[in-house]
């Protein structure tokens, strides 16, 4: 068994405004030496693998085809071996 | 009496199927029949609504569940030989995910589900989608998302204008969309996306029919 840790962003040529609006609340804190924050999705996945350069290429096949939006975001992904 | 035989595709979650369905029924007269989305085909026919809603909850990105929905597949390949299709709002989106139409939809620019009548030119009335429109005419339609903002990169972008693909623009941008697109064609000019809701604009119990002239010239376009 093989776990997929994936991260999702929107691409950096994308503005978010999700991001900025939790970056100024940030700085409303006082953390002025954070300079950028880009919010994201996380997605893990319990891969049935047999070895990990299999359960990479299902992750990347997953990416591509329906768990990122190569349009607008940007992805990537951990393989790590998990107890079945 | 129309050829149009239409069919309007519904999801788990559409909300304007309906209305869709009552205006191409009872308003304009055509032959109209939903499509439960486990379908696997389009079947006798010539003119497919995707409406508007939130079709799997808008889970993971809108419209991404439902283009791997059962029928999506013959909805495809239904656009592929030049049939007729046209995603409203989470239509749209589901166009846009599918890869029938360019480009995606990205939360709203000041983040908030805007819901309101929106003011539209007509960029190109060369199109069986808005032939019955003046050129740079401007219509009053309703919008009501949160993610219609509008993004493709700018190669994309100088197609789209190339093509004369942008049908509708924003007069005033309500989800800070690229050119304050609203609504486009695919090159082949089969396939229409737009965020606005003209099927929410044809009753004239309900005070604004600018939306009627496009979804006529739709069903008078099947000849």
């Amino acid at each position: 068994m093989y776990i997929a840790k994936i991260l999702t962003t929107l691409r950096k040529t994308i503005l978010d405004p999700q991001g900025k609006a939790v970056e100024n609340s940030l700085k409303s804190l006082g953390y002025d030496k954070i300079t950028d924050t880009r919010i994201g999705k996380f997605i893990e996945l319990k891969i049935n693998a047999g070895s990990k350069a299999e359960a990479e290429k299902i992750a990347e096949e997953a990416c591509k085809k329906l768990l990122a939006n190569p349009v607008m975001e940007d992805y990537t992904f951990e393989i790590t071996e998990g107890e079945s | 009496m129309s050829k149009a035989k239409v069919g309007i595709v519904v999801f788990p979650g559409s909300n304007c199927d309906h209305d869709a369905y009552c205006v191409f029924k009872d308003i304009i007269g055509a032959d109209t029949k939903f499509i439960w989305h486990k379908e696997g085909a389009v079947g006798d026919r010539n003119v497919i609504i995707l409406p508007g809603g939130f079709s799997y909850g808008d889970y993971l990105r809108c419209g991404a569940i439902s283009r791997f929905s059962g029928i999506m597949k013959d909805v495809v390949r239904f656009a592929d030989k030049g049939g007729i299709v046209i995603g409203i709002c989470n239509g749209f989106q589901i166009l846009c995910e599918s890869g029938l139409l360019p480009g995606a939809l990205l939360k709203n620019e000041n983040l908030k589900f805007v819901c309101k009548t929106v003011s539209l030119k007509v960029e190109n009335n060369k199109s069986i989608f808005s032939y019955k429109y003046g050129i740079k005419e401007s219509i009053n339609l309703p919008v009501a998302h949160g993610e219609g903002n509008y993004f493709c990169n700018e190669d994309t972008l100088t197609e789209l204008i190339g093509n004369n693909q942008i049908l509708f623009t924003y007069n005033e941008n309500p989800n800070g969309s690229l050119n304050n697109i609203a609504g486009i064609q695919n090159v082949k000019r089969n396939v229409m996306g737009m965020m606005p809701h003209p099927e929410r604009a044809s009753d004239e119990r309900l005070g604004n029919i600018d939306g009627l002239r496009l979804l006529q010239g739709i069903a008078e376009s099947v000849i």
